[in-house]
């Protein structure tokens, strides 16, 4: 039941968003329109996969590093990739796919160093300093990010902002055919750990005298979700919020295992961003709103009336 | 492996020390349990009896001497063969999410499962099987959070058994629970023991109750094994007076020995 109402939804969310634009396409003429083939429909599907990524990152992530207020974007990810896509931006470096790989190059970085300082204490990753290492290693990209932004020229400046509230403007068929390839391999890791992931609630110790090769889940776990995150923030820029707040009203209806969990994350984190693409490129036609601040204005409302329930129960 | 006469879990002169540290904290300890055993392995704070625990499961590999769960080192078992062999009640664990009892036995199904198989209808009836021999059947609707110290306990040991293990290992379970759940909970231990042939291996700061129910003892201090065997043969006076720095009294209860500690004379005290 619930099932079939979070698929209609989704697939409420990928019509609407083909149907509905700046420009009027008559119901009749949407599978023959150039506009709804060559820009809408891809946009959409790469707005699914996006936002899928995300909320299943998120979602798997939360279970890695024991604390519900996870968010792909906490562990300095969006730093890394924000600081390669300013320096692309003032670079000039041009090509179809100069920024995203300039992003993606960015995010890797932040995810090494995040990786190993979540090593420091020995073979075994430590959550608590991935979390810390994360923030640290975010906002050292961040400043970087700043000063480079802060000596720019007016147009670089408002692309490079513009590129780290997140959109999804430069969606193209090849693009979402980098993610289809791309996504398999991560969401596969992440669900392949979804029996463990239910053991790490109970803690480390209790996780592995019940059989989770714990060390290991923690390891592939963090490099499948960053990389998903990382392929994520490449193609659409930050985009905050859905990794957080999807998980968590996942939670709510499907509860705490994560084979039912992380794919119900994807699904609704597809959809949401699908949604709120769509409102990000119609409500203010015809220009356009960076998507990331429309899940900012839906996400945090919902995510405090989360915290209330969170502080009731 | 599954030879009879082979021990479940065999310690044999283990030596540890952390890294860093300046001592051992186990040295030289020796311990065997086999199927209908119930050893109990008491101690002062800090004598290396949780460190005793982690060697003999395999989380620390032991720098001389042996530990084998059966017949094979302990460190060397994957762990999910690991968890249907052996079944662990730890000293401390959370709940990060809300669950229900029925979820939180399901868990310990988990080393039975395979990578994307769901869990069957044998799995269901393990976990109502670990519940009913803890007595813990009526609770299987409950969330975790609403169960006493007691029932949570309960709750815990049918999470150890719905892993179908042939040891069950468990630290200090019946600590800040009142004599009621505490004598129920050993009586409990006990009877799986003496029903089902389960090897126990229980970490205990409490000498009367491990003295009352367990076949054997052995008593650490500061790493070293200061007596071991059954349990009038180590809580004497004069070993218990030693070891724990405080003058007792012994009686004997159900053939056992127990002990009472003595108030100490004003001048003496520190």
């Amino acid at each position: 039941m619930k099932w079939a109402l979070l698929v209609t939804v989704a697939v409420l969310a990928l019509v609407a968003s083909v149907a509905v634009g700046p420009a009027a396409v008559p119901l009749g003429e949407l599978l023959r329109s150039d506009i709804v083939w060559n820009l809408r429909a891809p946009r959409t599907l790469l707005a699914f996969l996006v936002g899928g990524s995300l909320g299943i990152a998120g979602a798997g992530l939360q279970a890695l590093v024991r604390n519900p207020l996870a968010d792909p974007f906490l562990l300095g990810l969006s730093g890394g990739a924000g600081l390669g896509a300013v320096l692309a931006i003032a670079l000039h470096l041009s090509g179809p796919w100069a920024l995203p790989l300039a992003a993606f190059a960015g995010a890797l970085a932040a995810l090494a160093l995040v990786y190993r300082l979540g090593l420091i204490g020995g073979a075994a990753l430590d959550p608590r300093i991935l979390l810390l290492g994360g923030v640290a290693i975010g906002a050292f990209a961040a400043a970087i990010t700043t000063a480079i932004v802060s000596l720019a020229d007016a147009s670089e400046l408002r692309n490079a902002f513009l590129w780290l509230w997140g959109g999804l403007s430069s969606a193209s068929w090849d693009a979402v055919l980098v993610i289809v390839l791309y996504a398999p391999i991560p969401i596969a890791v992440l669900l392949a750990a979804s029996r463990p992931l239910d053991l790490l609630a109970l803690g480390e110790e209790p996780a592995r005298y019940l059989g989770a090769d714990v060390d290991a889940v923690k390891r592939r776990v963090y490099l499948a979700a960053s990389l998903l995150t990382a392929a994520a923030v490449a193609v659409s820029g930050v985009i905050g919020f859905v990794g957080l707040v999807v998980p968590h009203l996942a939670r709510l209806t499907w509860g705490h295992r994560h084979r039912a969990l992380l794919p119900a994350a994807f699904v609704g984190g597809g959809a949401l961003l699908a949604i709120a693409d769509t409102l990000a490129r119609t409500v203010v036609a015809p220009r356009e709103l960076p998507v990331g601040v429309v899940t900012a204005l839906i996400g945090v409302p919902v995510f405090t009336l989360l915290l209330r329930r969170w502080t009731i129960a | 492996m599954n030879n009879m006469t082979e021990p479940l879990l065999r310690l044999n002169a283990v030596r540890y020390r952390y890294p860093g540290a300046s001592s051992d904290a186990l040295a030289g300890v020796s311990l065997s349990v086999g199927p209908g055993d119930f050893h109990a392995v008491i101690g002062p704070n800090g004598s290396g009896k949780t460190t005793l625990v982690r060697v003999a499961l395999g989380a620390l590999a032991p720098l001389a001497g042996s530990a084998d769960i059966d017949g094979r080192p302990a460190s060397r078992w994957p762990r999910q063969a690991l968890a249907r062999l052996v079944g662990v009640v730890p000293q401390r664990e959370d709940n990060l999410f809300p669950q229900r009892v029925r979820e939180t036995v399901l868990l310990g199904r988990y080393a039975h499962l395979s990578l994307w198989g769901r869990e069957r209808p044998e799995d269901h009836a393990a976990v109502m099987r670990a519940l009913t021999a803890c007595d813990a059947q009526h609770l299987v609707e409950r969330w975790v959070w609403t169960l006493s110290g007691g029932e949570y306990q309960r709750v815990r040991v049918a999470r150890a058994l719905a892993q179908g293990p042939r040891l069950l290992v468990l630290d200090e379970p019946a600590v800040s629970l009142d004599l009621q759940h505490e004598m129920g909970l050993f009586e409990l231990i006990r009877g799986l023991v003496d029903t089902q042939g389960l090897g126990v291996l229980m970490i205990t700061h409490d000498l009367n109750l491990a003295a009352r129910f367990a076949d054997s003892l052995l008593l650490l201090e500061g790493g070293r094994p200061i007596a071991s065997g059954p349990p009038a043969d180590v809580l004497t006076q004069q070993t218990v007076e030693t070891v724990f720095s405080w003058p007792v009294r012994m009686e004997t209860v159900d053939g056992r020995p127990q002990m009472i500690p003595l108030r100490q004379p004003k001048e003496s005290r520190a």
